[in-house]
C-alpha cells in the first residue's frame, strides 16, 4: 500500500490552481504530454533579462500532474532561469528518493510530492510540469 | 459442494488485507500451480522434444500431457490444433503474421470490433498497412453490444478476417460468437476470437463455437506468466507457414532449404516453456475440480453485489450494460471529477487493487468519449469482504480528493 500522497496541498492545488489560465504576455510556450495518464499541459512563461517574471499553464489530466505544475509555478515565478534550473534538479533528485532535509525545505510545497517516488507509475505525472519547463529554459 | 479454499492462494496469506480486484489483468496463483512448476524444475527438467535419454522423455511427457489437457479443456478435435505460445498477444500475432500474410491481398478487408484489446487490433492494423488491405471497424451500441444484423451489414465479399473478443476486457459483455462464426463462414470470412477474458471464466468449446482461431493466456487463468495458447482449425494450420524459424520446428535442413515439423511443432520454434505448460496443466485441473458451475456462481454473485452498490452512488458511472449478468466479473467505471489514476492510487491506499487507464483499448475509449476509466475485475477466489472494501473506498473517493461528497 502506498503512502498517502493525496494530501491537502495536492488536492488544494488541483481544485484551486493559482496559475491555471492563459498568459497575455508570454515569451515562450510549450506542450507537455504524459501518455500513461493522458495528462496534457501547455506551459507559458514570460522571461525578461533572465528572470521568469510570470508564468501559467492550461490543460487537463490527473490531480498529480495538474497540482504539481501549479506548485512548480509558485516556486519559479520571480526566480532567475538558473535558479529554476537548479530547482528542477532538486525536484528530480527528490523524486528519485535521495534528497536531504535542507533540500526538501527549498522545494517548499513541491516536497508534498515526495512520496510519489514510491509509485513509479505516477512519477511521470509529477514531473510533467518540471520536465516541460526544463525544456524551455 | 466443490472444494474451494482461499488458503490455496499463498499471496493472500502473505497479504491478508488486500482486496485483489485486477483479475482481468492477471490472476493470482494457487499452491497447486506453483507446486507443478516447482516439480517440473526439480524432477522433470530437460530440453523436451529432442532428447534421447530418460529425463528428456519425461520432460516431453509433461509438456505433451499439458497440451492434451488444453485440447480437452476447450474441446478441440486434436492436440495438433493446440499451439503453445507466450500469451494471447503472441497467439494473435502468429495468426496475423502467418495466416494473414499468406492470405490477405491488396483491396481485401479486415473487420475488427471497436472494443478490441490492442493485441487483437494492432496486428491487423499493421497487416492491412503492409498488404494495402482495408481495416474496417464494427461499432458497438453504447452498452457494448454487437448483433448479428450489425455484423451482416459490415461484412462485404472482400472481408477475409473478422477479429473479435468473446468477452470484452472493458464491457465484460459476452459476444454471440457461435452466431457470428456461422455468419462469417457463409461469407467466406475467417473468424479470429480473442478468448483471453472468456476462457478463464466460462466453459469454452471451440467445436460448438465454430471459430477458426482462438487465443488465450495462461496467466489470466491461474497459470504462470509466459504460457499461452493458440487454437487453430487443423486444415488452416496445415497450410500456414511457420511464424518463427529456428530449432525444434524443422524436419530437415539443408544449406538452401528446410522442411518443417508437423503440427503443432511447426509453430513452436526454439526451446519451449515446459515449466509453464506444467503450470497451465495444473491450473486446468484446479478449475476442473472447482467446476465452472461453482466458479461462475461465485463470480456472478460478487459482480452483482459490486455493481449494485457502485450504481447506487451518485457520480459513479458504469460503462456498458446495467445488468450485472452481462459483465462477467468486469466492472469499468468513471467517477466525476476524479482522474482514474488518482482513483486507483486512493484505492491502493485502502488496500484495493484495481486497474486504471485505457485497458489497452484506446480506440474504444475515444469512441465512448472518455479519456480513461477505472476497472475492477473479479475472480472466484474473491469474497464479499473484498467487494465491501472496494465500495467503502469508492464512497470516499470524491471527498478524499477535496470534493464535497
Amino acid at each position: 500500500m502506498a503512502n498517502n500522497f493525496y494530501n491537502e496541498i495536492l488536492t488544494d492545488h488541483n481544485l484551486h490552481p493559482m496559475h491555471k489560465h492563459e498568459l497575455s504576455v508570454c515569451t515562450c510556450s510549450r506542450d507537455g504530454i504524459n501518455p500513461s495518464c493522458g495528462d496534457e499541459i501547455v506551459l507559458n512563461l514570460n522571461i525578461k533579462n533572465g528572470i521568469i517574471s510570470d508564468g501559467s499553464f492550461t490543460g487537463n489530466g490527473c490531480a498529480v500532474s495538474q497540482a504539481s505544475a501549479d506548485i512548480m509555478l509558485d516556486l519559479v515565478i520571480g526566480k532567475s532561469v538558473d535558479e529554476a534550473k537548479r530547482l528542477h534538479g532538486l525536484f528530480m533528485k527528490m523524486i528519485t528518493d535521495e534528497c536531504s532535509e535542507e533540500e526538501l525545505e527549498e522545494l517548499d510545497e513541491a516536497a508534498a510530492l515526495k512520496d510519489i517516488a514510491h509509485m513509479p507509475a505516477r512519477v511521470k505525472c509529477a514531473v510533467l510540469g518540471w520536465r516541460t519547463i526544463n525544456e524551455m529554459l | 459442494m466443490p472444494h474451494f479454499d482461499k488458503r490455496d492462494f499463498p499471496v493472500f496469506e502473505k497479504y491478508p488485507d488486500i482486496a485483489y480486484l485486477d483479475n482481468s489483468a492477471t490472476t493470482q496463483k494457487p499452491q497447486q500451480v506453483i507446486n507443478a512448476v516447482n516439480r517440473y524444475y526439480s524432477e522433470e527438467n530437460a530440453n523436451p522434444l529432442r532428447g534421447l535419454y530418460d529425463l528428456a522423455v519425461r520432460a516431453t511427457d509433461v509438456y505433451e500431457k499439458a497440451r492434451a489437457a488444453v485440447r480437452k479443456f476447450i474441446n478441440a478435435d486434436s492436440a495438433a490444433e493446440i499451439v503453445f505460445t507466450r500469451n494471447a498477444t503472441e497467439s494473435l500475432n502468429l495468426v496475423a503474421y502467418s495466416y494473414g500474410r499468406q492470405n490477405i491481398r491488396e483491396g481485401d478487408e479486415i473487420l475488427v470490433t471497436i472494443s478490441e484489446h490492442h493485441s487483437n487490433f494492432l496486428p491487423w492494423q499493421i497487416l492491412a498497412k503492409e498488404k494495402g488491405a482495408k481495416l474496417r471497424f464494427l461499432k458497438c451500441t453504447e452498452t457494448g453490444e454487437y448483433t448479428a444484423e450489425m455484423l451482416k451489414k459490415a461484412l462485404t465479399p472482400r472481408t477475409r478476417i473478422f477479429a473479435i473478443a468473446q468477452i470484452s476486457n472493458v464491457f465484460g459483455r459476452l459476444n454471440p460468437i457461435k452466431e457470428f462464426a456461422d455468419i462469417c463462414h457463409e461469407n467466406g470470412t475467417v473468424i479470429v476470437c480473442d478468448g483471453a477474458q472468456s476462457v478463464p471464466h466460462i466453459p469454452v468449446d471451440v467445436n460448438e463455437l465454430g471459430v477458426d482461431f482462438l487465443a488465450f493466456s495462461g496467466h489470466k487463468m491461474l497459470a504462470p506468466m509466459g504460457i499461452g495458447v493458440l487454437y487453430g482449425r487443423e486444415e488452416l494450420l496445415e497450410k500456414m507457414p511457420p511464424f518463427l524459424y529456428g530449432g525444434e520446428m524443422i524436419e530437415y535442413v539443408t544449406l538452401c532449404g528446410a522442411t518443417f515439423a508437423e503440427l503443432p511443432h511447426k509453430f513452436e520454434a526454439g526451446t519451449v516453456n515446459a515449466g509453464g505448460a506444467a503450470g497451465l496443466h495444473a491450473a486446468i485441473e484446479y478449475i476442473g475440480e472447482l467446476g465452472f458451475g461453482e466458479l461462475e456462481k461465485r463470480e456472478n454473485a460478487l459482480t452483482r453485489l459490486l455493481m449494485n452498490e457502485a450504481a447506487a452512488l451518485p457520480h459513479v458511472h458504469i460503462i456498458g450494460s446495467d445488468d450485472p449478468d452481462d459483465h462477467h466479473g468486469i466492472v469499468t467505471f468513471t467517477v466525476d471529477d476524479v482522474h482514474p489514476h488518482d482513483a486507483a492510487a486512493i484505492f491502493d491506499e485502502s488496500g484495493v487493487d484495481v486497474r486504471a487507464g485505457h485497458h489497452c483499448a484506446q480506440p474504444l475509449h475515444k469512441y465512448l468519449g472518455v479519456q480513461s476509466t477505472v476497472r475492477a475485475s473479479i475472480a472466484f477466489y474473491n469474497d464479499e469482504s473484498d467487494v465491501h472494501k472496494f465500495t467503502e473506498c469508492l464512497k470516499t473517493l470524491r471527498r478524499r480528493m477535496g470534493y464535497g461528497e
